[in-house]
C-alpha cells in the first residue's frame, strides 16, 4: 500500500484523573496503521486496548500526544467536525451491538446515511447493504429485541458500513455471540476487509484475531 | 427523522407522556380561566357599576381617608352638619348640591313579610335628578310615602299603590325606582326612597348629612367644583373628602385589576408546577436513554441534533398539552364566569346579554396556551442540553 497511513498515533497518551490518583490508560503510544490492514488489537482487560480503539475511532481525545486520520490532526477538532468523521469515515462495530432500540432493522441501518443525506435513497442503499452481510429481507422490518445475536451484529455491522467508510473499527465484536455465529460475522468482516476496508479489531480471543494479518499487543497502556 | 424519533420516544412511554400532558392542561387551565374569570368579573363590574361621570361626591373627613369607596375603615358615625351643606351648595353653584340622609329600618312589606332596608331620604325636588321611575310617580313634596328599589319591589311583590310599614310607621308606595346598578353615590336598587321631611321626622330630626351628592352638568368643570369645595370648606381643617366618579372608577379597576392577577398568579404556579412535571419527565427520558444517545453520537448525529430530538419531545408535550389545555379552558373559563355571574346578579337584569368572552378573555387563553408551549420549551430544554453533551465515550459506559 502506497501513501500516507490511515491512521497515525504519535507519543499518544490518555490519563484519566481520577480522586485516587490518575489513571495512566495509555502510555506513548506510537503506531500506524496502513489501508487495508486488518489488525487485531489483544491485551488483558484493563491494559488500555478499548481507550486505544475509543481514540482511533475519534470518540476521544488524547491527553498528549498527536493522533492523523489520513495525515489529519483529530485534537484541535471541533466536536461537530469529529462527529462527522465518526459519520463519514468510520464504522463502529460494538460487542453489545448498540442498535437504537426504537428503530427497525433498516432503519438502524440507514440512521447514518440519513444524517449525511436525505431519506429518500437511504433505504436502497440500507437494503443493499443488508443483504451484502446475508440478512434475510423479512427481519427488515423487526425490531432489535426481536432479533438474535447474530442477526442484531449483522445489522450493526451493516449500519457501519452504510456510509462506505475507509476504517471499521470493531470492538470485541464476537464477544457476545457463539462460536459458530462469532465465525460467521469474522467471515463477513474478512471480506470487508479483502474489498479494502481496513479494520481494526479489539479481542482477547486468539481464534478470532487469527483472522486479522497483523497483531498489536497492549499491556499496561504500552505497545508491547 | 428526529422528530419520528421524538414521537415513537413519547409513545413508547405513553403513560409518562400522558401525565406530563395533564399536567401542562392543568397549568394552562388553571391561567386562562382564572384570566377569563377575573376578566368577565371585570367586564361585569364594569356593566353594573353606573356611569355617574358627572358627580362629585362630599363624604365627612374621616382618618384614613383615600382608599375606596366602601372600605369598611371609612364607615364611622360621621356626618356633615346642615351648615357646612350650605357651604358646599355656595361653592358648587350653579351646579346643584343634593344633601344625602342614609338609614337603615325594620320594614314591614304586607303579606306577613318584613326585614331591615336602607333608608334614604332626598328633598322631594333633588329625587327626578339622580333617580327615574320604573313604574308611578315620583314623591310631591309635603306628602308622605316612598319610592321602593327594584330589586326589593320585585322580591316582595311591591307596586305603586301597595302599603308598606318602615319602623311601624305606615306609608303609600308612589313608585316603583328604576334599576340603577351600583353607584358611587347612592345604590337606590334595594333601598326605599323617601322625603327627607318624612326621614327626619321619623329619625328624629338631625340636621347633619353622611354624604352630599353635588350634580356637575359639565365634567370638564368637575376639578374646579372639587377645588372651589375643598378651598371652602377645608380652609383650617379636613373636614370632608371630596371625589368624583372617575376617581373611584379608577379605584375599582384597580381593584378588579388586582383579583384579575392575583388569579393567574395561582394559574401561574399550577404552570411551575406543570413544568416541573415536564423537567421531571425529560430528564428521566434522557437518563435512561444515555446510552442510546452514546451510540447515536459515535455513529454520527451532531449535538444540535440529539438537541433537537429531545426538544421535540418537549414541544410535542407542551403543544398537546395547551391546545386540549386552550380548549377546556374555553369551556371551564366559560362555566365558571356564568356561574359566577349568575351568583353575582342574581335577581337583577345585568347578567342578561352578558357575553363572558370579549377580546381580552381570548387573549388570556392565547396566553395560558403561549405560557404552556414557553414553560415546555424552557423544562425541556436543560435535559436536552445535557443529553447532547454527554461525551459519546462515557455515554456508552453507561448500564
Amino acid at each position: 500500500m502506497s501513501g500516507e497511513p490511515i491512521l497515525r498515533f504519535a507519543e499518544v497518551s490518555k490519563i484519566y484523573p481520577l480522586p485516587a490518583g490518575d489513571v495512566v490508560a495509555l502510555d506513548r503510544v506510537t503506531l500506524t496503521v496502513d489501508p487495508g490492514e486488518f489488525i487485531a488489537v489483544m491485551g488483558p482487560s484493563g491494559s488500555g486496548k478499548s481507550t486505544l480503539l475509543n481514540l482511533m475511532g475519534c470518540l476521544d481525545v488524547p491527553t498528549s500526544g498527536e493522533i492523523y486520520l489520513s495525515g489529519q490532526e483529530i485534537s484541535q477538532m471541533s466536536d461537530d467536525d469529529l462527529t462527522r468523521l465518526r459519520r463519514d469515515r468510520i464504522g463502529f462495530v460494538f460487542q453489545q451491538f448498540n442498535l437504537i432500540p426504537l428503530l427497525s432493522a433498516v432503519e438502524n441501518v440507514e440512521f447514518p446515511l440519513v444524517l449525511t443525506a436525505g431519506r429518500e435513497e437511504s433505504r436502497l442503499r440500507a437494503i443493499e447493504v443488508m443483504r451484502a452481510v446475508h440478512l434475510n429481507d423479512a427481519l427488515f422490518t423487526h425490531r432489535p429485541a426481536e432479533l438474535s445475536g447474530g442477526e442484531q451484529q449483522r445489522v450493526a455491522i451493516a449500519r457501519a458500513l452504510v456510509n462506505d467508510p475507509d476504517l471499521l473499527l470493531c470492538d470485541e465484536p464476537t464477544g457476545n455471540l457463539d462460536s459458530k455465529t462469532g465465525s460467521a460475522i469474522m467471515e463477513i468482516l474478512a471480506a470487508e476487509n479483502r474489498e479494502g476496508k481496513t479494520v481494526v479489531m479489539v479481542t482477547h480471543d486468539p481464534g478470532v484475531a487469527a483472522y486479522a494479518r497483523r497483531t498489536i499487543r497492549i499491556v499496561d497502556g504500552r505497545v508491547a | 427523522m428526529f422528530f419520528s424519533f421524538a414521537t415513537r420516544n413519547l409513545r413508547r412511554h405513553w403513560i409518562r407522556s400522558a401525565l406530563s400532558i395533564i399536567g401542562i392542561v392543568i397549568g394552562v387551565v388553571a391561567i386562562a380561566s382564572l384570566g377569563v374569570m377575573g376578566n368577565s368579573i371585570n367586564l361585569l363590574a364594569a356593566n353594573i357599576i353606573t356611569d355617574v361621570g358627572d358627580t362629585v361626591v362630599v363624604t365627612p373627613h374621616t382618618a384614613i381617608g383615600g382608599t375606596f369607596a366602601g372600605d369598611p375603615r371609612t364607615t364611622v358615625d360621621a356626618a356633615i352638619p346642615a351648615r357646612e351643606v350650605e357651604e358646599i351648595r355656595r361653592a358648587a353653584n350653579p351646579h346643584r348640591t343634593i344633601p344625602v340622609l342614609q338609614g337603615a329600618d325594620e320594614v314591614e312589606f304586607g303579606r306577613g313579610e318584613s326585614g331591615y332596608a336602607r333608608i334614604i331620604g332626598l328633598e322631594p325636588g333633588d329625587i327626578p335628578v339622580l333617580l327615574d321611575i320604573a313604574d308611578g310617580q315620583h314623591l310631591r313634596q309635603n306628602q308622605a310615602g316612598a319610592l321602593v328599589g327594584i330589586h326589593l319591589a320585585r322580591e316582595y311583590g311591591i307596586s305603586p299603590g301597595s302599603r308598606i310599614a318602615i319602623g311601624g310607621e305606615d306609608v303609600r308606595v308612589a313608585g316603583v325606582l328604576a334599576e340603577r346598578g351600583m353607584g358611587f353615590d347612592i345604590n337606590p336598587d334595594y333601598a326605599i326612597v323617601v322625603s327627607d321631611g318624612w326621614y327626619e321626622s321619623h329619625f328624629g330630626a338631625k340636621a347633619s348629612y353622611p354624604m352630599v351628592i353635588v350634580r356637575v352638568g359639565d365634567p370638564d368643570a368637575i376639578d374646579a367644583v372639587k377645588d372651589a369645595i375643598e378651598s371652602r370648606i377645608n380652609r383650617r381643617e379636613d373636614l370632608v373628602d371630596v371625589s368624583d366618579s372617575r376617581e373611584m372608577l379608577g379605584q375599582y379597576e384597580e381593584i378588579y385589576d388586582q383579583i384579575t392577577l392575583f388569579l393567574l398568579g395561582i394559574g401561574g404556579i399550577a404552570l411551575v408546577v406543570a413544568a416541573v412535571n415536564i423537567l421531571n419527565v425529560m430528564y428521566i427520558s434522557v437518563t435512561e436513554r444515555i446510552r442510546e444517545i452514546g451510540v447515536m453520537r459515535s455513529i454520527g448525529a451532531l449535538r444540535r441534533e440529539i438537541l433537537r430530538m429531545f426538544l421535540y419531545e418537549a414541544v410535542i408535550l407542551g403543544v398537546i398539552g395547551s391546545v386540549v389545555g386552550g380548549l377546556l379552558s374555553t369551556a371551564f373559563g366559560y362555566l365558571i364566569s356564568v356561574a359566577a355571574i349568575e351568583v353575582a346578579t342574581a335577581g337583577t337584569t345585568f347578567g342578561e346579554n352578558f357575553t363572558v368572552f370579549d377580546q381580552s378573555a381570548v387573549g388570556f387563553i392565547v396566553f395560558g396556551m403561549a405560557f404552556g408551549i414557553g414553560t415546555s420549551i424552557v423544562a425541556g430544554f436543560y435535559p436536552a442540553w445535557r443529553a447532547s453533551h454527554l461525551a459519546p465515550v462515557d455515554a456508552m459506559r453507561q448500564k
